[in-house]
Order: structure tokens, then C-alpha cells, then sequence
């Protein structure tokens, strides 16, 4: 149960190694926090131990669990077992995912698919066995970070692109079906974001960082809003795009 | 049944349960066929409880119904029979026309029977009279296995101690018989001192409460430096009818408790602002008299004056409020003054902070009232670095031996009430052997691990 303060005394990292969503982790953190879950592809890496150390400095419960977002069949016991564990899920993040290259994935559309699978099939499902153990506890947040490049999809990366689409849309319908449940689902919609997704990539106009991405979330949760944006400019900038004929949308220099 | 959002007092950290109205008779099939064994059930009175207390998210609320018409009063015993859902603002408008007053009230009348007891709640006269749960002869319970049974102080004296402050974890409070006062009137005859700081008040009550039945200070929290601690104490007694002025002793038992105004739902943003909040602090202070001894004043003005109006709560906008209540033990009042020198210092501004001497604790374990002092404030919960303070002043009020009030309490950690409460794991006992399926079980009980 979070305090009056909304601070979360356990939180589950869907992607337990994501640059975001542990700066996200890291902004909640407070004294009245007890368990972090960090649910990941391999719970032994290196990124995960040095992530259990830090976040569990404070006296904080750390641990990692194996999470495999492909194999949708597991996510359902796997979030029983997390409940078993620590109780009530305050905070949940949803926030794996893969970038992937358009030029690779337009020579290897099995690829492709892979990517949509972890970006979108797999968000279905976990986010959907997250939002059962949500409304039957009663309360607590679901988080899941989208992206601006869902709003309006751009030939560059239009497979990354549509997969976040279909993943906003989902999260959008998720929380509209949650309303009077006591959970909540927040969208979060970050631009182009300096981490290790993105590394050696050139950053985009109003780029932002993990940081700022997590104080974002932060404020989000606390007043209540069910979308975000980050940084906050962005809403005003993709809503134009979205209007934007294609003709003059295309000729963009978008990257 | 519907699932619907609950939140206490201070509107903070909602959760949605399944709320449903019961009576005394219903109660016990209704939570047969509806209780979940994962999330269990709880009874909800009025929901003045600031934080989680009545909250029990994916479980089952029970809200009981009472009458108090129905009340039994035994004049030559100085003792009312009263189902554990009657609230206290019912129940006056039934004793105090008979000559008689509840033995313990907090500043609201808004809490029920059950509520009292589960809180056990204390008022302006703990120095003298002890907590709520001093003045319960008996009570019957509804227990986790749909049975009913009679606590007094002898008779299943751990149960009845466990229930007493037990934040209704132990069982549902059907019926209680309570102690109440004869009183000649329904007015109250008040002194009221300006003390210039913190020392002066301090000594002010050490060396005069005992003079009087009912005893608080307002504490001006916007004031620093020499100012630090400048409080109004207000200090009194029920009104003896040849206290009354002629014309009104015909009428000296009538009783009336209305609402002035009631805050609309919808307040976009808080009114509750450093700069509200000091413009009424220093037009409170110097309103007042310096010296005044005698004063007539009724019921709801000196017992519950923010109950004059509906919905206060609705002023401190979306974010709500904390109110933050620590106890002090006497001897360590270097701690107190750490505490509201920080506070004094910092950007909180608290609207209402009131500051009291407690007299002795009684026997139940997770009573809250011990010898010492109690400060409580009300804060915006959107002031900025208000969470991080608390945890702050949470170490200075521990390590001086003192604790939380749970029935304000939205923010502490199970750690900090295990230091403050060394018995837990003696009710926890009394609870497990109750109730070894954890039927009962609430958001404060989940977030505060009390249930073991």
C-alpha cells in the first residue's frame, strides 16, 4: 500500500535491466519502500547484480526474477509468484522493449516480428495479469512506457514504431477498462531518450534523459494523470504531427 | 455490493473495496457469504480516521448501522448502552438533554461508538480521565468466526484490551455499554491564556491543567525566533447550572449542533497555502484574549468547532492532507521542541496544531495516550519535501521514546511502529488467537505489517 504521499512500498520492474525504468525505480524510492522486484531476461547478469547492490543499499528488499517477455505462457505465474513474495504491487513498470534497426527488419521480416512479439505481445500479456492482481488488491499503479514514435508512426522506424502504437493503444484501453477498480494505468510517452537503447544512435531534437523521464512519471502518478509525456513539449509537437497531411509529413526531417 | 473508492480524511492513497450496509443482525451472514479469505473484511464508521484505517482495498467494508434512539440509559449507573455504529454526534443529541456527556470526545463528534473504541480515541481531558477505551464497562463482538461474545475488564480481559485501540482488527464492536457524565448543562464555562512561547506554555499546563477537566493548547506554528511555540491555552469545565445566567437555566440542557457552510465537492486547488494558512494563524493569535476567565461557550463551539463546517477536508484540494500526530514522552521535551522548531522552520505550513499533556496510559496495548505530550498538525500533502521531513522527525520522536497515532497516521513504516509499539507482538497474540484465518485485515494493517 503506498503512503499519502503516493510513495510505494514495492515495486515490480517489468525489464529489470531498462535504463528508464530503473531511473524510474530510483525517483519512488523513499524510506517507506520495502521490495523491489527487478523481472528480467537473465536475473545472474552482471547489469541485474549491480543493480540488486545499489537499489538495496537503503536496507530495500531487491531481488531478480527471470522474465522472459516472449514466452507470454509464464507471465500469468510469474506475477503469482512475485505476489507471494512481497504482497501488494504499489508500482508496477512496464518498460521492455527492443529498438531494433528498420534497415535490419526490412531484410528480416522474422526479426521484425520477434521485436513486435517483446514490444507488444508481451506487454499484453504481463501488462493483463499485472491489471487482474491490480483490481483484485484494489489499488496500485501500472506504468508503461510507450513512446512518442507510436503517435505518429515515421518510415524510419515504423516496425518499432507500430509496435509501440499497438502498445499505447492497449495501455489506453487497459486503463479506461480499470476505472473504479482503485488501479490505475499510466501511459508514459518519452521522445528520444539518452541511454544504452539508444547508444551510439545521434540524438534527436528535445532528446531527454532517464532522469528526466522518471521525474515525469513521477509527477504523473502523484496528480493522478493517465498520460505523459516526456519532456511535456512533445504532446504539443506530436499533436501537430498527427494532423500533418502525409505529403508534408513525410518530407520532414525526422531522422 | 460495489466496488467503490474509499480514501480517509485526509482524501490521500485511495483503494476500492466492496462496500456494503449492514445492521447488527445482517452483519454476521453478510460476512459469511461475501468475506474473502485473500483480502478479508473490515468494519468502516464515519471514515474521520485520517489515513487507511478504514480502507480495505479488494476486500470487503462493512458500514453498521445504529440508532441512538435505541440507546439504554442507566441514570443511577452513569452508563449508556449503545450499538458500536451510533456515532457520537447522534448520541449527544440523545444524552445531553437527559443530563448526560459522552466521557471521552475527540475534536470531531463524527466517529462511532466502534470507531472510538478501535482508535481509542482520547480528548481535552486525558490528563485526568485516561482514553475512550477507560470508560467501556462492556462490549459485545462479532469475532472472525461469526460468533458473538462479551469483553469487559474481567471478563476476556486480553481480548477486550486488544480490541481497545486495536484499529478494529480484533473483531466488530456490535454493542457497547460506556460510562458517561452527569452534567447540569450543555454549556462549558472556559478560561482561555495567551502563553507567549514555548516554554511558557509548557509550564503553563504542567503547572495548572490538573485544575481543570478539559485542557489544550493552540500552538501558532507560523511563529519563529522568541515567537517560537506562542500558543493560545484554553482550559474549562461543564458549565454547574447556577454558572448560567438566569434567563438560560430554563433551557440548560438544550443542545444544538448545526453546520454553518459546507465546502463544495470540487476545489481545483488547495486554499490551504503558506500564505492562507499564516494570515489565519496570526489573525487566530491575536483575535483571542490575552487573559479571560469564565466564558460560556456550548458544546460544538468548545468541543468541535471545525464540525460547523460540512466537508473541511474538500479545502485542502486534490492532493488532501496528513495530519500528523506524535506522542512525546514527558522528560524529553528537548524532542518536542526539536520538532517544532524544524517544523516552525521549514516551508510546512500546518492550518490547525494543537498540543496536549497526557496523563496515564491504560492497559491496552496499542493504545496510543501515554504520560507526555501529543502535537498534531494538519499539512498540505503537496508541500513540497513534506514526506522526507516526517521521516525526519519520525527518528527524533522514536528515538525519544515516543510513536504514532495510528488513526492519523498515512505515511510511517511498519519499523516505526514496532519502535514505537513495543507490545505489537503481544496483540498480535490476542489477534492470531481470534482470528487464525486473518478474516480481518485493512490497507493500515497491510501497509503498517501489523498483522504479522
Amino acid at each position: 500500500m503506498q503512503n499519502s504521499f503516493g510513495e510505494p512500498q514495492t515495486i515490480l520492474l517489468l525489464g529489470g535491466t531498462s535504463d528508464i525504468g530503473l531511473a524510474i525505480v530510483r525517483r519512488l524510492a523513499s524510506p517507506t519502500l520495502r521490495h523491489v522486484v527487478l523481472a528480467c531476461r537473465d536475473p545472474h547478469s552482471a547489469g541485474a547484480t549491480a543493480s540488486i547492490t545499489e537499489l538495496g543499499a537503503g536496507g530495500v528488499h531487491v531481488r531478480a526474477v527471470a522474465f522472459d517477455a516472449v514466452d507470454t505462457a509464464s507471465h500469468a505465474a510469474l506475477i503469482e509468484s512475485v505476489v507471494a513474495d512481497v504482497g501488494d504491487l504499489d508500482v508496477v513498470i512496464s518498460a521492455f522493449g527492443v529498438l531494433g534497426s528498420q534497415r535490419d527488419f526490412d531484410d528480416d521480416p522474422a526479426a521484425a516480428a520477434a521485436a513486435v512479439t517483446v514490444n507488444y505481445t508481451g506487454a499484453v500479456s504481463s501488462g493483463l495479469a499485472v491489471a487482474k492482481q491490480l483490481r483484485s488488491q484494489g489499488h496500485g499503479h501500472l506504468v508503461f512506457l510507450s513512446s512518442v514514435a507510436g503517435e505518429r508512426v515515421r518510415a524510419s522506424n515504423f516496425v518499432y514504431g507500430s509496435s509501440k502504437a499497438g502498445l499505447d493503444g492497449f495501455a489506453q484501453g487497459l486503463g479506461d477498462s480499470l476505472v473504479g477498480s482503485g488501479a490505475s494505468v499510466l501511459v508514459v510517452r518519452p521522445g528520444f531518450v539518452k541511454s544504452s537503447m539508444t547508444e551510439g544512435m545521434q540524438a534527436a531534437p528535445l532528446s531527454t534523459t532517464p532522469e528526466a523521464v522518471a521525474e515525469v512519471v513521477a509527477a504523473g502518478l502523484r496528480s493522478g494523470r493517465r498520460t505523459v509525456w516526456a519532456p511535456g513539449i512533445l504532446r504539443f509537437v506530436f499533436m501537430t504531427f498527427r494532423h500533418l497531411p502525409g505529403a508534408v509529413f513525410r518530407r520532414l526531417p525526422l531522422g | 455490493m460495489r466496488r467503490t473508492p474509499l480514501t480517509g480524511w485526509g482524501r490521500t492513497a485511495p483503494s476500492a473495496a466492496d462496500l456494503v450496509d449492514v445492521d447488527a443482525d445482517s452483519v454476521a451472514a453478510t460476512l459469511k457469504s461475501d468475506v474473502t479469505v485473500e483480502r478479508g473484511a473490515l468494519v468502516r464508521g464515519l471514515g474521520r480516521s485520517y489515513g487507511d484505517a478504514a480502507q480495505n482495498g479488494g476486500g470487503l467494508v462493512l458500514r453498521l448501522a445504529g440508532l441512538a434512539a435505541d440507546a439504554v440509559i442507566d441514570e443511577a449507573r452513569h452508563e449508556v448502552t449503545v450499538g458500536g455504529g451510533v456515532s457520537i454526534d447522534d448520541l449527544l443529541r440523545v444524552i445531553v438533554p437527559r443530563g448526560f456527556f459522552v466521557p471521552v470526545t475527540a475534536g470531531t463528534r463524527f466517529v462511532t461508538i466502534g470507531g472510538a473504541i478501535a482508535s481509542d480515541i482520547h480528548g481535552k481531558n486525558h490528563h485526568g480521565d485516561g482514553s475512550f477505551g477507560n470508560h467501556v464497562r462492556e462490549m459485545t463482538l462479532l469475532l472472525a468466526d461469526g460468533s458473538t461474545t462479551t469483553v469487559s475488564p474481567t471478563v476476556r480481559p486480553e481480548l477486550f484490551w486488544a480490541t481497545i485501540g486495536g484499529m478494529g482488527l480484533t473483531g466488530i464492536v456490535l454493542e457497547a455499554t460506556i460510562h458517561v457524565w452527569p452534567v447540569e448543562t450543555s454549556r462549558c464555562i472556559v478560561d482561555t491564556q495567551q502563553a507567549k512561547n514555548l516554554d511558557h506554555i509548557l509550564s503553563l499546563m504542567e503547572e495548572g491543567d490538573h485544575r481543570y477537566r478539559y485542557a489544550v493548547a493552540w500552538i501558532d506554528l507560523m511563529a519563529k525566533g522568541r515567537h517560537l511555540g506562542r500558543s493560545i491555552l484554553s482550559r474549562g469545565d461543564h458549565a454547574r447550572l447556577d454558572q448560567l445566567p438566569a434567563r438560560d437555566r430554563a433551557s440548560a440542557l438544550d443542545y444544538h449542533a448545526g453546520l454553518i457552510v459546507t465546502v463544495p465537492p470540487i476545489v481545483p486547488m488547495s486554499a490551504m497555502n503558506r500564505t492562507t494558512i499564516k494570515v489565519f494563524n496570526e489573525l487566530w493569535f491575536r483575535k483571542s484574549p490575552k487573559h479571560r476567565d469564565g466564558e460560556l461557550q456550548s458544546i460544538p463551539q468548545y468541543f468541535h468547532p471545525l464540525d460547523m463546517i460540512g466537508e473541511w477536508n474538500r479545502a485542502y484540494g486534490p492532493h488532501g492532507f496528513v495530519q500528523y500526530q506524535i506522542l512525546v514522552p514527558f522528560g524529553e521535551e528537548h524532542a518536542l521542541r526539536q520538532v517544532i522548531e524544524r517544523l516552525a522552520g521549514s516551508g510546512a505550513a500546518s492550518f490547525v496544531t494543537v498540543l496536549k499533556r497526557f496523563g496515564a496510559a491504560n492497559p491496552a496495548p496499542l493504545s496510543f495516550p501515554a504520560p507526555g505530550w501529543t502535537l498534531t498538525l494538519d499539512i498540505p500533502a503537496g508541500t513540497h519535501g513534506l514526506s522526507a521531513m516526517l521521516h525526519e522527525l519520525d527518528h527524533v520522536v522514536l528515538d525519544a521514546g515516543g510513536r504514532h497515532y495510528m488513526a492519523k497516521d498515512s505515511h510511517t513504516t511498519p519499523h516505526a511502529i514496532r519502535r514505537g509499539y513495543p507490545r505489537l507482538a503481544e496483540w498480535q497474540a490476542v489477534r492470531d488467537s481470534v482470528d487464525p484465518d486473518g478474516v480481518w485485515q485493512s490497507d493500515l494493517g497491510r501497509r503498517l505489517g501489523l498483522l504479522g
